[in-house]
């Protein structure tokens, strides 16, 4: 009798009531980020307070989604077994056009293809939950 | 002798509780809003404190608030970790090593259990309060850890500055060169450059041989008065120079990833130390992969920032070398149990002390050990010389 391999998965990410309106977002395939409207300036991840402030004048925007490979590794040697992605997989640090940095996949590309500073736009990986999970992709 | 008398002081102070047991904040919003408050006490900004204290961890608190320490202290000893801190954050005062010191507790378990049921995953600790921003934010896209961070950072510096595979595996053959020189290195045969390529490749762009050992190890090192040390059996090493500076936890945070903060922690060591680069006999730098050694070697000044891959590729950090790095082979041939940043220093003073056998090196004078601790994290340097310098 052999034993059915257990589907693919990954860890799914936890959320709190901080981060709660960006998971929320996604169940519409929204990307969200916090703004903080004294500092002028984008917030990544959510955060109660601005780090630049302290101040609690953090709101939520949504982001066009698209972005660049500001670095990456293509995953030869995975460390958990049975992840979502088969190896080689391509994990990046994106920066998104509205100013913040992510860590995120990208997927529907050749890993020996990405390149620092490519261009990329968000694509959704759908959760067990009903969430999605941001990925990218080329644009 | 020295003293802490009259050093510091304490010039701000906040608390919260409420009758009903039970605070409206919990987690890192309530650790932010108590610093808040006993800056305002104190008639400072967040943006004048250079001194970060937490019983669990500095790191996760001083990126949760965009600062940037260059005094850093972890330290938990239960219920006595905040007179703890203070007793560190005096003696940094006092030595110049921070202006502004802030420590912050909150811990909220009667609202932590009633929280729980509606929270997804993230629980809280009973303990020390504060989210798992790692679980929700990185985790999910299976970065092999702590490998990933230190191969993103190779990417963006190849990207950049035009750095090979071929350079960073310099760094592991002249390591190795080294280590045949160490009894008690775990790897002895000397490697080439395309046995480091040909290595399986572990996370783009680094290969097997790009990366530390997971070893057993242990160190200790034992410190004192200069005036005591000068009637003990060893030439004494003193520490001319010491410098800290962390500025992420998590790699998705980090600044810069081809600038780590050794460019705060160097500068400071070196200022304190009165020595440059230039008179480093010998550079302890920590080698968790090759990359991790190429960049403290910009990041301390010993090249120009992009420069490290050129700065290498001849061997210059091995033996016969014009700077030796790591001479007892380092964390990727001799030795690496996890946190290796004890025997940068073990080998520096043996260097000084001229105790170092077949790769001793002809009279060091000062070595520079630097740490790095997280995923290019804290960085944190040492200026060691022998009586001569001090």
């Amino acid at each position: 009798m052999t034993t059915p391999a257990a589907a693919p998965t990954r860890p799914q990410p936890p959320e709190d009531e901080t981060s709660r309106p960006f998971w929320e977002a996604t169940r519409t395939r929204r990307l969200l980020y916090q703004w903080c409207t004294v500092c002028d300036q984008p917030v990544f991840f959510p955060r109660d307070v601005c780090p630049g402030c302290l101040g609690s004048t953090l709101e939520w925007r949504e982001s066009s989604g698209q972005g660049t490979v500001y670095t990456f590794s293509n995953v030869h040697r995975p460390q958990m077994p049975n992840f979502a992605l088969p190896a080689p997989y391509t994990v990046a640090l994106i920066e998104l056009a509205e100013g913040v940095r992510l860590m995120s996949n990208v997927v529907n590309c050749d890993p020996e293809q990405v390149r620092v500073g490519m261009a990329v736009k968000v694509t959704w990986e759908r959760l067990d939950d009903g969430r999605h999970l941001p990925q990218f992709e080329p644009a | 002798m020295r003293t802490l008398r009259g050093a510091a002081a304490f010039v701000g102070v906040a608390d919260d509780a409420s009758p009903t047991g039970e605070l409206e904040l919990h987690g890192r919003a309530l650790e932010a809003a108590m610093i808040e408050a006993a800056l305002a006490d104190a008639g400072l900004s967040i943006s004048d404190v250079d001194g970060v204290c937490h019983a669990n961890n500095s790191m996760a608190l001083a990126e949760y608030l965009g600062i940037h320490p260059r005094f850093t202290d972890s330290t938990s000893t239960g219920g006595s970790s905040f007179e703890v801190h203070a007793e560190h954050a005096a003696a940094a005062i006092a030595a110049g090593l921070a202006d502004v010191v802030v420590s912050v507790y909150g811990s909220t378990p009667q609202g932590d259990r009633r929280r729980s049921a509606s929270e997804r995953g993230g629980g809280r600790g009973f303990m020390m309060a504060g989210p798992n921003p790692q679980a929700e934010w990185e985790m999910p896209y299976g970065l092999r850890q702590p490998m990933g961070p230190y191969a993103m950072a190779a990417t963006r510096h190849m990207a950049q500055f035009g750095t090979t595979p071929e350079q960073l595996a310099q760094i592991a053959v002249s390591t190795r060169a080294w280590a045949t020189m160490n009894p008690k290195a775990r790897h002895r045969d000397p490697i080439t450059v395309d046995d480091v390529l040909s290595s399986p490749l572990q996370c783009s762009p680094l290969h097997l041989l790009d990366c530390c050992l997971v070893t057993d190890g242990a160190g200790a090192w034992v410190m004192t008065s200069a005036e005591r040390a000068a009637e003990l059996a060893k030439p004494p090493v003193y520490v001319l120079g010491a410098g800290t500076c962390h500025d992420h936890q998590m790699i998705s945070q980090m600044p810069d990833l081809t600038t780590t903060a050794g460019v705060i922690s160097g500068t400071n060591a070196f200022a304190m130390a009165g020595v440059k680069p230039d008179d480093v006999d010998l550079l302890m730098g920590y080698d968790s992969f090759t990359i991790t050694a190429l960049l403290h070697l910009e990041d301390l000044g010993f090249c120009p920032k992009g420069e490290g891959g050129r700065f290498v590729e001849d061997g210059r950090t091995g033996p016969g070398g014009s700077l030796p790095m790591n001479t007892n082979g380092g964390g990727l041939s001799y030795t690496h149990p996890g946190m290796y940043g004890m025997f940068l220093i073990v080998e520096a003073v043996r260097q000084l002390r001229g105790e170092a056998g077949a790769r001793q090196l002809e009279s060091p004078e000062i070595a520079v050990a630097h740490g790095s601790g997280g995923v290019l994290s804290c960085m944190s340097t040492l200026v060691l010389g022998t009586e001569a310098t001090r």
